[in-house]
């Protein structure tokens, strides 16, 4: 029987089927984060379940708003530090040595092909891009994960995506996914896997892979997914050089968990993106999409390049070949937070914090930050921001405000002119 | 097992999404309850009121396609909870927040367009909704007329409501 990679990952994970059509699966990774995790303990506590399926496979962070910004962001900072104090959980991110959840947990090499991801965290769907079986939970599946290392599902069924074609400059992964969710729209993977393949896709560093797994459940999916190749093997050597004889075994190995030659999708979409323009959201749904000719010239009252979609150092990278040299506009205030400290420290080496800094952008330290309005830059009603996050819902980046969701390159470009503005009509500098 | 059923709360829109039903800054709170006064702030729409009176005698919400799409946070059943509203009827719902709501013990119950077309057709008449969990019908009630409908939930999501939600039946489990 051939299967797809996510159904390849249930059969080898099913622990349980209580009911037809309900898989319980054993889980590989728990991710936890202050903002959901908290109100899971205590509810644990109230139980008189206060317990740990296997401390090594939590991991947590604390990442939302950080540093603390009041007395009750500190209680749950504080919830999380002594519960993991009391249940020997080592991997703890605390301020410091934190970053955004989905930049940091595959940095420090904790997800792998074939692995099953929860966290009481939408985005979850970014570690797919492993190779992984990655989903977003609510605080009960958060809680019965960290108690007993299982969570429900129904079965998968796949959407395919081919991307293929040559990919114009100026554009990127971002302008893809946003492309992928238009057509999609959001709805049109609930209950789905989307599996990201083609030439465009094999060409991809892991962190584009990863912008494209971000925006998965923007369509509604499950899970984002790619097939785990040489690069994955790349990016994961440091972590598993110890368990392969050499980089083509750890790829034979990682191979096994490939979708099938005609196995079954439920839907399957091609995407051409040599004639692809970037992309800007223009209303309040991830799938209100337009090209950028008909977005530019767009006034915008801030700039803010971070998040789990495009906070990490090619995103910072990009940004920065924009800004080098040029000062953005005074009608404007641009945000950059690197998304984690390795990216931070990265982009310092390389001399990305200057051109940030001289080009008249504020550098936070790794944090969600304005993504979602709860600590450093929130918007005031009316105002509007040209952002590299992943929601643009009403309210997101504050009450009142809005946010068109778009590209770092975009982003650099748009914080020169203070307008939206095409990053194909600037010259990228050497950095 | 909670009661299921009363007056109906419309809202006429596709793709509602948990920032709307729940904003973000909210979700420093610890205690559901907290929650409370924050019911749907951020959801605007013709007509809709978040301060209404009538809001908070509604027992069951009646709404259109991919109900709860976005985040995760369980906080939307939660402020659902709090106000006494059980129940989300939709004709699709975000994969999340409908496991979210059986994970509480909570129905999100699906019916085809068309249903959900008659359902709001007894809008503004004084509309009442009773629930029949063990056969699986829905009743609409209201001064223009009454009308029963069947729906489907999956076993699974039936067995969580009557255990009293996830963490229950999983740790007795496994
Ligand atoms: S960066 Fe934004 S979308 Fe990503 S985890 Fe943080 S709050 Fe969520």
């Amino acid at each position: 029987m051939t299967m797809t990679l996510a159904e390849k990952i249930f059969m080898s994970h099913l622990k349980d089927e209580p009911f037809p059509g309900t898989k319980v699966l054993n889980i590989d990774a728990v991710l936890c984060h202050e903002i959901t995790t908290p109100v899971a303990i205590n509810d644990l506590v109230a139980r008189g379940k206060d317990r740990v399926f296997d401390p090594e496979k939590i991991k947590v962070v604390i990442d939302h708003v950080s540093p603390a910004k009041d007395t009750k962001t500190a209680i749950q900072g504080k919830i999380m530090r002594d519960w993991a104090r009391r249940h020997n959980i080592r991997d703890f991110f605390d301020i410091g040595r934190n970053g955004v959840c989905h930049a940091i947990f595959p940095e420090k090499g904790y997800i792998r092909p074939g692995y099953t991801v929860i966290m009481g965290d939408s985005h979850t769907c970014t570690h797919g891009a492993f190779g992984a079986f990655a989903a977003g939970v609510g605080t009960t599946d958060l809680e019965v994960g960290i108690l007993k290392g299982v969570c429900s599902f129904r079965a998968p069924e796949t959407i395919r995506v081919n991307i293929n074609g040559k990919l114009p400059d100026g554009v990127y992964a971002k302008d893809i996914i946003l492309k992928v969710i238009k057509t999609l729209t959001v709805k049109g993977a609930t209950d789905c896997v989307i599996e990201f393949r083609g030439d465009v896709v094999k060409g991809m560093s892991m962190e584009s892979r990863m912008t494209l797994c971000n925006m998965a459940i923007e369509a509604g999916g499950t899970s984002g997914i790619c097939m785990p190749d040489e690069t994955t093997v790349g990016y994961l050597w440091p972590f598993i050089s110890s368990d392969y004889k050499d980089k083509s075994a750890a790829l034979a190995d990682f191979k096994k968990w490939w979708s099938d030659e005609g196995c079954k999708y439920v839907k399957v979409l091609d995407i051409d993106v040599s004639t692809m323009q970037p992309q800007v959201t223009y209303g309040y749904k991830p799938d209100e999409v337009k090209d950028i000719s008909e977005m530019e010239g767009t006034p915008v009252d801030q700039i803010y390049i971070g998040s789990c979609t495009n906070g990490r150092i090619e995103d910072l990278r990009v940004a920065a070949a924009y800004l080098k040299g040029r000062r953005i506009s005074p009608l404007v205030r641009g945000v950059v937070s690197p998304a984690t400290p390795r990216i931070f420290r990265q982009a310092d080496e390389e001399g990305l914090i200057k051109i940030f800094m001289d080009s008249g952008f504020c550098v936070t330290n790794p944090t969600c930050g304005a993504c979602l309005g709860m600590s450093n830059g929130v918007l005031a009603p009316g105002e509007v921001c040209a952002s590299t996050t992943n929601r643009n819902f009403t309210g997101r980046m504050g009450k009142g405000g809005m946010v068109h969701l778009l590209s770092p390159a975009v982003a650099a470009v748009t914080a020169i002119v203070g307008k939206i503005a095409d990053p194909r009509k600037f010259k990228k500098e050497t950095i | 097992m909670k009661t299921y059923g009363g007056k109906v709360l419309f809202l006429d829109r596709s793709d509602i999404n948990t920032d709307e039903i729940i904003p973000a800054k909210y979700l420093t709170e610890i205690s559901k309850e907290a929650l409370k006064p924050h019911m749907l702030e951020d959801f605007k729409f013709e007509g809709f009121n978040p301060q209404d009176q009538s809001l908070s005698e509604a027992k069951v919400i009646v709404t259109r396609s991919n109900f709860g799409c976005g985040s995760s946070r369980e906080h939307a059943p939660w402020v659902f909870e709090v106000n006494d509203i059980n129940v989300v009827i939709a004709s699709s719902f975000a994969r999340i927040f409908r496991q979210n709501m059986f994970n509480c013990g909570m129905l999100a119950i699906e019916l085809s367009e068309k249903a959900i077309d008659e359902l709001f057709a007894h809008r503004g008449a004084d509309a009442l909704i009773s629930i029949d969990f063990d056969n699986d019908k829905l009743t609409m009630t209201s001064s223009r007329s009454s009308k029963t409908f069947d729906y489907q939930i999956a076993e699974f999501d039936k067995a969580l409501v009557k255990a009293g939600g996830w963490v229950e039946f999983a740790d007795l489990k496994y």
